[in-house]
């Protein structure tokens, strides 16, 4: 074992989670930052519209105010004491990114701006409130870059291209990570007290997503081959206004400044279905107001697709019928200057991609997949959890998009991701430090590398009958059609039998590169192992939810059952098979209602 | 379409020379060079490497040059290059394997510029944000986009001929301090950009300002700190 590093504390990925994380455990203890890309490149970078916190800077807001909207986003799933926690650090964890210089937008008195997203509401009025403290149409890259620089200025220590594969334990504690550098194909063991996984999400299991190559879900499945559960897989968040086919994010900021959906009859048709705040529904709803308008005939052009109009005409004209004000109470209006000013990446990725200027043309969306509300289980202060009476796990932490606290329940509200990762970021950043300062360093396993190593010989030494593209685009293409916005049981459980023949053809995929450098096409194939462990989980999880909630749409449960399923699903897998169980609700102040918008 | 790719190939655990392959493949207009690459490396030869991940020009990963321009190859559309492709690395920084470059030189020389915001002044005694006009804020905005994905930095002769020039990508960093009212610490920033390895090796050829994926106006940000640094004023 030649590559042997020794770190208290040890970081695996560098998003925004895990830059949070990174420099808050390196205040305390003797932390590695570990990622299989540069930081820069890290999936944080692609939020756009905003991070939440009720500052108030336009119009009277509450911490309170952003708990029920964010309990009543989740369809009542998520932990109301860990998102009362979220909320009411909310407004600390943005000043402090303004404090370490992020550039935010500002208002005429110089302070944050914000603007409308979906299901940010005034309480008292049902009406849209500006909560989303934004950059432009970038806000997650600025938070990335920032972060990033944070860490350079407190000499965080890095690991940039090293790909972490296996997770050590020893009686029954955390031991450190394996991973491999990708640029010599060196197997390295970082011996740790502490662990903290920020690895992001799994959307690339489906075809037309919003997320990055890198989204595979590796921490995830890393964990579940240690025989550790995950909780709420089923629920996958569909984002409503995607670029038609490519699956690129339209940021729910466009419609926070005003734009509107519309069919193929050029009507407006979210009032149909969320009265009150429209456009600006929870995602679930509109992604499923979307399908409802293609499936009854009201696609564009007969399509599978729909428009999302941002012309300064119909803004305008929208916004008067809305009666939407701006902050001084006159008319809301809007001009292609303004429309440019406020969402140039938007104006910028509609004019590469689709030949289409969003100024003067209607924009082709269709939902796409888009983040992870399940995941590895946590408490609010970071730690991983193992059981139905949230038994820790010692030295284990997770944070961010691969985390499950829950405070996403079943269906994220826009903004809340980038919350997410700041404040829970930071808490598993100090608690980790806090455990490494009273711990001793466990003893290594003997063979440390082992199950990392026989991993990759699986792959190197295949048979080669199955090509490990084709089993991808398969696994993509029936998760997206079979187990996205609207499920139902008998086209799941084909689409179970459809995952798991691709999970033994994936056996015979043989990898033809035979070298250390730069083996990406070994870790091509690692992740796609990682992301058919996932897409059985998904599945298997989405059939056992007999009912409708949140982003998880059964056609044969259509309703809501508090009565059986005000719970979290626990799922692990023991000798090859999954094993499912329960965890209850938080319900602290808010009990679960008809949920309307 | 037919679309054909000639691309460079240099696999150092085999090669002592680099080669370029030639690949014929089903394309679309709208197809990303990106998508013709996973395409190769999936039914033509998975050796081919290169780096990825946002596939929508957000994250730099896969600046290369195609058909001798650097580009995203993400952001690169069939339409927009046509259907002979020449596919290479970014010139200037040592190639490691296929499309692959070292970047830690790059990044080296963005750690130089002290990229990150500096302000040891107490915080405002509300404990809210510093205040910013919108138009202070405006002064740096252009700047704030950059994705470090080194298209400028490698198009840039003056670093082709010394790579101890610290190079656009890190002048632009300097620049989003240097030009943020919060920020205290431009003096010390424009001593380090003034130095020979800094501001003097930019003579204004525009290519960086033409390979940024991100629109930035490089040259004119690299003019402004040149202005700075010779009147001594930020304004």
């Amino acid at each position: 074992m030649a590559n042997v590093h020794q770190f208290e504390v040890v970081v695996v990925g560098a998003g925004g989670a895990g830059l949070m994380a990174g420099l808050y455990a390196s205040r305390g203890a003797k932390t590695a930052v570990i990622s299989k890309l540069y930081p820069t490149r890290s999936h944080t970078g692609a939020a756009q519209g905003g991070i939440s916190a009720a500052l108030g800077n336009y119009e009277e807001d509450k911490p309170e105010w952003h708990t029920y909207d964010t309990v009543k986003g989740s369809d009542y799933l998520g932990d109301q004491d860990a998102i009362e926690f979220m909320t009411n650090e909310a407004i600390d964890a943005v000043l402090e990114l303004e404090h370490m210089g992020l550039p935010f937008d500002r208002t005429p008195e110089g302070r944050i701006s914000q603007r409308p997203f979906g299901g940010h509401t005034n309480n008292e009025t049902g009406k849209p409130v500006r909560r989303a403290c934004h950059a432009a149409d970038r806000t997650g890259h600025m938070i990335l870059q920032t972060l990033y620089q944070q860490c350079l200025k407190n000499k965080v220590t890095f690991f940039d291209e090293y790909q972490v594969l296996d997770f050590l334990i020893v009686n029954g504690k955390t031991a450190g990570v394996v991973a491999v550098a990708l640029a010599t194909g060196e197997l390295h063991t970082f011996h740790a007290k502490a662990v903290i996984f920020a690895t992001g999400g799994h959307g690339r299991i489906f075809e037309v997503t919003s997320n990055a190559y890198a989204y595979t879900g590796d921490g995830a499945a890393v964990l579940l081959r240690r025989g550790l559960p995950l909780e709420d897989m089923e629920f996958f968040q569909f984002h409503p206004t995607g670029i038609y086919k490519l699956g690129i994010l339209i940021t729910e900021g466009v419609r926070g400044e005003g734009g509107v959906l519309i069919n193929g009859s050029g009507e407006r048709f979210m009032p149909k279905y969320a009265p009150s705040v429209k456009d600006l529904a929870s995602r679930d709803v509109v992604s499923r107001a979307i399908y409802t308008e293609i499936r009854e005939g009201r696609g564009a052009n007969g399509s599978n697709y729909v428009y999302l109009d941002v012309r300064p005409e119909s803004v305008i004209k929208y916004a008067a019928m809305d009666e939407r004000t701006n902050p001084d109470g006159s008319p809301y209006t809007i001009t292609g200057e303004q429309v440019l000013a406020k969402l140039p990446d938007i104006i910028d990725f509609c004019r590469v991609y689709l030949g289409v200027d969003p100024i003067t043309q209607l924009m082709p969306i269709q939902p796409t997949a888009h983040y992870t509300m399940g995941g590895i289980p946590t408490n609010k202060f970071g730690e991983v959890v193992i059981d139905d009476k949230n038994t820790v796990f010692p030295g284990l932490y997770a944070a961010g998009e691969c985390a499950c606290v829950s405070v996403h329940g079943a269906n994220r509200l826009g903004t809340n991701s980038l919350l997410d990762l700041v404040v829970f970021g930071k808490h598993a950043g100090l608690k980790a430090a806090e455990y490494a300062n009273q711990a001793d360093y466990p003893n290594l396993p003997g063979e440390a590398e082992a199950g990392a190593r026989s991993q990759f010989d699986t792959l190197r030494n295949g048979p080669g009958k199955e090509n490990a593209f084709d089993i991808s685009t398969e696994m993509k293409k029936v998760m997206f059609e079979d187990v996205g916005i609207y499920r139902s049981g008998s086209i799941m459980e084909s689409a179970l039998d459809k995952v798991l023949e691709l999970k033994e053809r994936f056996k015979h995929v043989h990898v033809t590169d035979t070298g250390k450098i730069f083996n990406t096409e070994l870790l091509n194939a690692w992740e796609l192992g990682n992301m058919l462990d996932v897409a059985e989980l998904v599945t298997v999880c989405a059939l056992n939810r007999t009912e409708s909630r949140g982003g998880h749409s059964r056609e044969d449960y259509p309703q809501r059952d508090d009565e059986h399923w005000l719970k979290h699903t626990l799922a692990w897998k023991e000798d090859g098979k999954v094993q499912i169980s329960y965890k209850p609700v938080v319900v602290t102040k808010y009990q679960p209602k008809a949920r309307v918008y | 379409m037919q679309v054909t790719l000639k691309i460079f190939r240099y696999n150092p655990e085999v090669d002592t020379k680099f080669h370029y392959e030639t690949y014929t493949i089903e394309g679309q207009e709208t197809d990303r060079i990106l998508d013709l690459l996973e395409h190769v490396k999936g039914y033509n030869d998975g050796t081919l490497s290169f780096r990825r991940s946002c596939a929508h020009g957000v994250c730099g990963s896969d600046a290369m040059r195609i058909n001798g321009r650097n580009m995203l190859a993400c952001k690169a559309l069939v339409r927009d290059v046509g259907t002979t492709i020449t596919v290479e690395p970014l010139l200037g920084l040592k190639v490691m394997k296929d499309l692959i470059v070292d970047m830690e030189p790059f990044f080296d020389n963005y750690k130089k510029v002290l990229p990150y915001f500096i302000n040891d002044s107490p915080l405002p005694t509300d404990g809210k944000e510093r205040l910013q006009s919108p138009e202070q804020r405006a002064r740096f905005d252009d700047t704030t986009k950059c994705i470090l994905c080194a298209a400028c930095t490698t198009s840039c002769p003056s670093y082709w001929g010394s790579d101890d020039y610290l190079g656009p990508a890190a002048l632009v960093a300097a620049h989003r301090f240097v030009f943020d009212s919060r920020d205290e610490a431009a003096a010390e920033r424009m001593h380090i950009v003034s130095e020979t390895s800094g501001l003097a090796r930019c003579h204004t050829i525009f290519n960086c300002t033409m390979a940024c994926p991100r629109d930035i106006q490089i040259t004119k940000a690299i003019g402004e700190l040149k202005m700075a640094s010779i009147t001594g004023k930020l304004d």
